[in-house]
């Protein structure tokens, strides 16, 4: 599977990385090869195989609805590169 | 190295109980270790000061009477252990002020157990590879030389590579490591002594940053098997804030080092002996068998056949869920903020600049092969691969009790070697990966040196949740093979 | 016909679907232990694990998966006894772990059914899915000239998504589908259904199409309109605009907007111009869910009657109107108040007591049924004094009067006042007599052919008689009296 620029610009811009302009034609180059080389994996016959998603075989354990966190709004805040009134801030958003 | 950091866990264990030296004394003689040291650059954050304060707490406990199983214990953490009020970076620009205010649940029962850290050790950044070179802190060198030219700077493997050295070199009794697709056992190996990646859910993930979840697991690296096997008793245990913790009872790893494995059966996978095996990794394949047979073991080759698929899976598995683990570094709340004039523009440039290139890599292939489109043909055809791969385990263990691979396919190469091609460097998790794809417990125990002298390991594979097995295999094969050389000038 | 819309090209069809996001009543939130309650000081409920943390997990509230059964049966819907947690990934200020934990392909629950009622009879609106996720922080945008301000309480707390099918037809159907499920919903004790507090949000999916054409043209989402007068203006709106468009020969491409409520228009969102690629994947930090099937059957026995069977057997019941009855069970607080006074009293009475005089003061007093201006007990009470002949209606209105003013029992009033009504017919022809005997001039009128001053004597004994003379008697004995 080969990536050019744009797809790789769309996939940079996706996951919020910035790939400077001069890197895209490098960056697509290594990105095929990778895919290249886990495309193999098309030519398993994996007919009426389920997915397997996690090997721990127990059920989702399940907790009681009683109020045991939070309350320590500075511990959360305590390592926010901005912050102002008990709020995190960031560059502002405009809807 | 001094007498005292020569000593296993197990000796020390034994003269703290007699009073022979004290906590103190330990943790005193690491500092100096550490100290005389730094050229491995094995650590990220030394906390002498604290170890310091831990080592007199740890005998001032013993004199009441308490006595815990690690109790005044030197060990090193990976830096991917959430350690409360000490810095933890994963090895990485973006995490390079993060102070957490919480514990991660393992390197907690190791304080609890009494154990004293002597600060957080170096590793790839966010664990993604196999040779120590991708830390943001610079590369560790294994302890290691070469005989032929001992100039030569090695990796020590990765991504635990900063555990390993430390263990190697003496600056640490035992250290922390995590596995996702080898990087504890690979590490081992290339520097020369024991880890065990446990079974899947044996740990809890808790407070250990993370990768690959479906994969990720802690475990101990130490210099010998009784090590690891003390260490990992006071790691594991079910942790009800890991849904994925598993809910079983903690066995007695040391007392299942009976010595005794008269009657197992030991599969030897033929898949595992690819074109090009090096005779030298070959031959220290074929004297494990030796020694299990002389134990009174009987080897039984047996058939993974989706193995050669193990690496393309992992590549796919890990990739992905990393490109989500990973979305939370984004400069709000923790880490670097580069500015930028809009919120989506700072989250691009404070991740461009803080993740290094191979695990922008990752998240950029992960994000692909759950994209729209392809994740039908990557990430769900992975996860089918994978059951195909678990499955072959399980039929394997219908016949036999361990698997005997090797555990790396070479000894630890030098600094600057194989980095052109992210893929050759992934070949070298080809002997592992399949363990972690499956949640099986494996250890790597040193078997041999090569001829230049670089220790090789071979690796034991159990069933789950039968890490008692795996570590009274491997304590056989330990005292048969009579590996005890330190790395020159250790 | 159904609402139909007039373009120039001919008239139009409008498909609605609603997503409906209700906030879980719960202690804890979805995944942490941190607090739900709402207006706390920012960021003082959440977890190290609501805020992203490196290494935090998730760990799922017992309670919370019960409340979506419960909803989901509710609704009758079919209860999914395996459900799968997965991960929707996308970058915002809100959204600590750069993803949301949310159900995609195999929800807790899937199709069920919700009845609405209108003036032409009851439309089924099918219900597609239910699902657990988890709700994202606050911004403001308003604190600051250059930034915005971030409070995580509200992140991780749960929502049940409630998806609707594409069935609505016009925004009177979506208001009365909006109310009915709030309706449900707080009959259920699973969501409070408070709009403005966001506890209950909805998005509108709108298209439109040309009547009699069965294709599902490209549809356009409104997103978190709080109040169902606003789902119903943006539903206009958009439909309007997709026609506009359509008839000048435009294309409708699929985008999210906002309802601008001050304008009364919809508008694009721009910070949604992004492609959006969810990614979606299981969650593996969570194991699938599986329910126990007994305990699903708990649930079941334990639903409360639900408005439609409520309904049906007020009005089989107690003789009630549709329309009446719609009215009364659409919060459980007034249909239990209404059954209180109507139980073994005159169902007619009781229902126009409760419909009329009771509502009027329960609004006009601003209170709820917590705390309601007159109990249940002493309406009824005030009831049974009519029906024993004690108080004439119009008494009761007064008694009604001094009981919301005092809070008293209506047999306490009328004794401490002295309002029995006056039946003895001795005493009302005595009465009218006086009122005769004064007002010669008048009897002459009404002798003459004004039969409306009739009502004059009533008014007038009546005042004589403080009210207290029964109504009817009081007609027939001056009817009686001016017989020519």
């Amino acid at each position: 599977m080969s990536l050019d620029k744009s797809a790789v610009r769309t996939i940079a811009d996706l996951a919020r990385i910035r790939v400077p302009e001069d890197d895209l034609d490098h960056l697509a180059g290594e990105l095929s090869n990778i895919l290249t080389f886990i495309e193999q994996l098309s030519a398993v016959d994996t007919d009426g195989v389920a997915p397997m998603t996690s090997v721990a075989a127990v059920g989702l354990p399940m907790r009681a609805d009683v109020v045991n966190d939070g309350g320590i709004a500075e511990a959360v805040l305590a390592n926010a590169p901005d912050k102002a009134e008990g709020f995190f801030s960031v560059p502002k958003v405009v809807e | 190295m001094s007498k005292l950091t020569s000593l296993t866990i197990a000796e020390a264990r034994d003269g703290l109980s007699k009073g022979e030296f004290t906590a103190l004394d330990l943790t005193e003689s690491h500092i100096k270790a550490i100290d005389a040291g730094r050229g491995l650059n094995a650590f990220i954050t030394e906390t002498p000061e604290l170890a310091l304060e831990k080592a007199k707490e740890s005998d001032a406990r013993r004199r009441a009477g308490t006595v815990g199983a690690l109790e005044g214990i030197p060990l090193g953490i990976k830096d991917l252990f959430c350690t409360k009020g000490v810095r933890t970076t994963a090895a990485s620009h973006i995490l390079d002020t993060f102070i957490p205010q919480y514990e991660s649940t393992v390197s907690a029962n190791l304080a609890n157990a009494g154990s004293v850290s002597m600060g957080k050790l170096n590793l790839d950044e966010f664990a993604m590879g196999s040779a120590n070179i991708t830390s943001y802190f610079g590369p560790v060198i294994n302890p290691w030389k070469r005989r032929s030219d001992p100039s030569v700077q090695l990796v020590p493997g990765g991504s635990s590579g900063g555990s390993a050295a430390a263990v190697a070199a003496g600056l640490v009794m035992g250290a922390t490591g995590t596995d996702t697709g080898g990087s504890i056992r690979q590490p081992a190996s290339f520097c020369g002594i024991v880890g065990i990646k446990p079974t899947y859910g044996r740990c809890s993930r808790w407070g250990i940053v993370a990768f690959a979840s479906s994969l990720d697991q802690a475990g101990p690296m130490a210099r010998t098997v009784r090590d690891c096997a003390i260490m990992l008793g006071s790691m594991v245990g079910h942790d009800p804030k890991d849904s994925t913790s598993a809910p079983v009872a903690v066995p007695n790893f040391e007392s299942a080092l009976t010595g005794d494995i008269r009657g197992l059966k030991v599969g030897i996978p033929k898949e595992y002996r690819p074109d090009g095996l090096s005779p030298e990794i070959q031959a220290v394949w074929d004297r494990g068998v030796a020694w299990l047979k002389d134990a009174g073991a009987t080897p039984v080759e047996i058939s993974l056949p989706a193995t050669k698929y193990a690496l393309a899976t992992y590549y796919i598995i890990a990739p992905a869920e990393c490109s989500s683990n990973l979305a939370r570094y984004d400069g709000v709340r923790f880490g670097l903020r580069v500015e930028g004039k809009s919120l989506d523009e700072m989250y691009a440039n404070t991740r461009a600049e803080g993740f290094g290139a191979e695990v922008k890599r990752r998240i950029l292939i992960g994000t692909y092969v759950l994209s729209h489109g392809y994740y039908d043909a990557y990430y769900i055809k992975a996860q089918k691969v994978r059951r195909l791969i678990a499955d072959d385990f399980a039929n394997a263990f219908k016949t036999v009790d361990v698997i005997l691979t090797p555990t790396a396919p070479s000894a630890a190469f030098a600094l600057g070697e194989k980095i052109d091609d992210p893929v050759t460097m992934w070949l070298n998790d080809i002997f592992t990966i399949p363990t972690s794809m499956a949640g099986l417990p494996g250890l790597s125990l040193p078997a041999g040196l090569d001829g230049e002298g670089l220790p090789l390991g071979l690796q034991v594979i159990g069933r789950p949740f039968d890490e008692e097995t795996v570590l009274k295999v491997a304590e056989v094969m330990e005292k048969a093979s009579g590996f005890s050389t330190r790395p020159k000038g250790v | 016909m159904g609402y139909l819309l007039q373009g120039d090209t001919g008239d139009w069809e409008v498909v609605i679907g609603l997503e409906v996001h209700a906030q879980v009543i719960s202690n804890s939130k979805l995944f942490s232990g941190a607090s739900t309650v709402f207006g706390g000081e920012p960021n003082d409920q959440v977890s190290f694990v609501d805020a992203g943390f490196p290494g935090m997990l998730p760990v799922i509230n017992a309670r919370c998966v019960e409340q979506a059964v419960r909803t989901g049966l509710g609704l009758n819907a079919k209860i999914n006894l395996t459900s799968v947690f997965a991960r929707k990934n996308y970058f915002y200020a809100d959204l600590p772990q750069g993803y949301q934990i949310s159900q995609y392909e195999l929800p807790i629950v899937g199709e069920g059914v919700l009845t609405i009622d209108m003036a032409e009879g009851s439309k089924a609106v099918g219900i597609e899915r239910l699902h657990l996720e988890q709700d994202a922080g606050k911004s403001l945008h308003d604190q600051h000239p250059s930034k915005s301000y971030i409070d995580l309480n509200r992140s991780g707390v749960a929502l049940m998504e409630i998806v609707s099918k594409p069935d609505m037809r016009s925004p009177e159907e979506a208001g009365l589908y909006i109310a009915k499920l709030r309706s449900i919903l707080r009959y259920l004790e699973t969501c409070d259904g408070n709009m403005q507090e966001g506890s209950l949000r909805c998005d509108a999916n709108v298209s439109v199409r040309p009547v009699g054409s069965t294709e599902l043209r490209t549809r356009c989402e409104i997103k978190n309109v709080n109040s169902i007068r606003f789902v119903q203006q943006a539903i206009e709106y958009e439909a309007r605009r997709h026609i506009e468009v359509y008839e000048s020969g435009g294309t409708i491409h699929q985008e999210t907007r906002l309802f601008d409520s001050v304008k009364g228009e919809t508008r694009s969102m721009r910070s949604k111009e992004h492609a959006h690629d969810y990614r979606y994947f299981p969650d593996p930090d969570l194991l699938p869910l599986t329910l126990d099937p007994k305990m699903v059957e708990t649930i079941k026995q334990s639903l409360p009657e639900l408005p439609d069977e409520k309904k049906q057997r007020f009005i089989a019941e107690y003789g009630l109107s549709a329309y009446d009855a719609g009215v009364l069970v659409a919060e459980k607080a007034s249909a239990d108040f209404f059954e209180a006074v109507a139980k073994g009293r005159d169902h007619k009475l009781a229902s126009n007591w409760v419909s009329g005089d009771f509502f009027a003061a329960l609004n006009a007093s601003g209170k709820t049924f917590d705390a309601p201006p007159v109990s249940a007990k002493n309406l009824g009470e005030l009831i049974d004094l009519i029906s024993d002949g004690t108080l004439s209606g119009r008494l009761a209105k007064d008694v009604f009067a001094l009981m919301l003013e005092s809070g008293k029992s209506p047999s306490a009033l009328v004794e401490e006042k002295g309002l029995r009504q006056v039946t003895d017919t001795g005493a009302i022809e005595a009465a009218i007599d006086q009122v005769i005997a004064a007002n010669p001039d008048k009897v002459a009128d009404v002798m003459a052919g004004k039969d409306k001053l009739i009502g004059w004597f009533v008014g007038q004994v009546m005042k004589s008689t403080q009210g207290k003379a029964n109504p009817a008697m009081l007609n027939e004995l001056l009817a009686k009296r001016f017989q020519k």
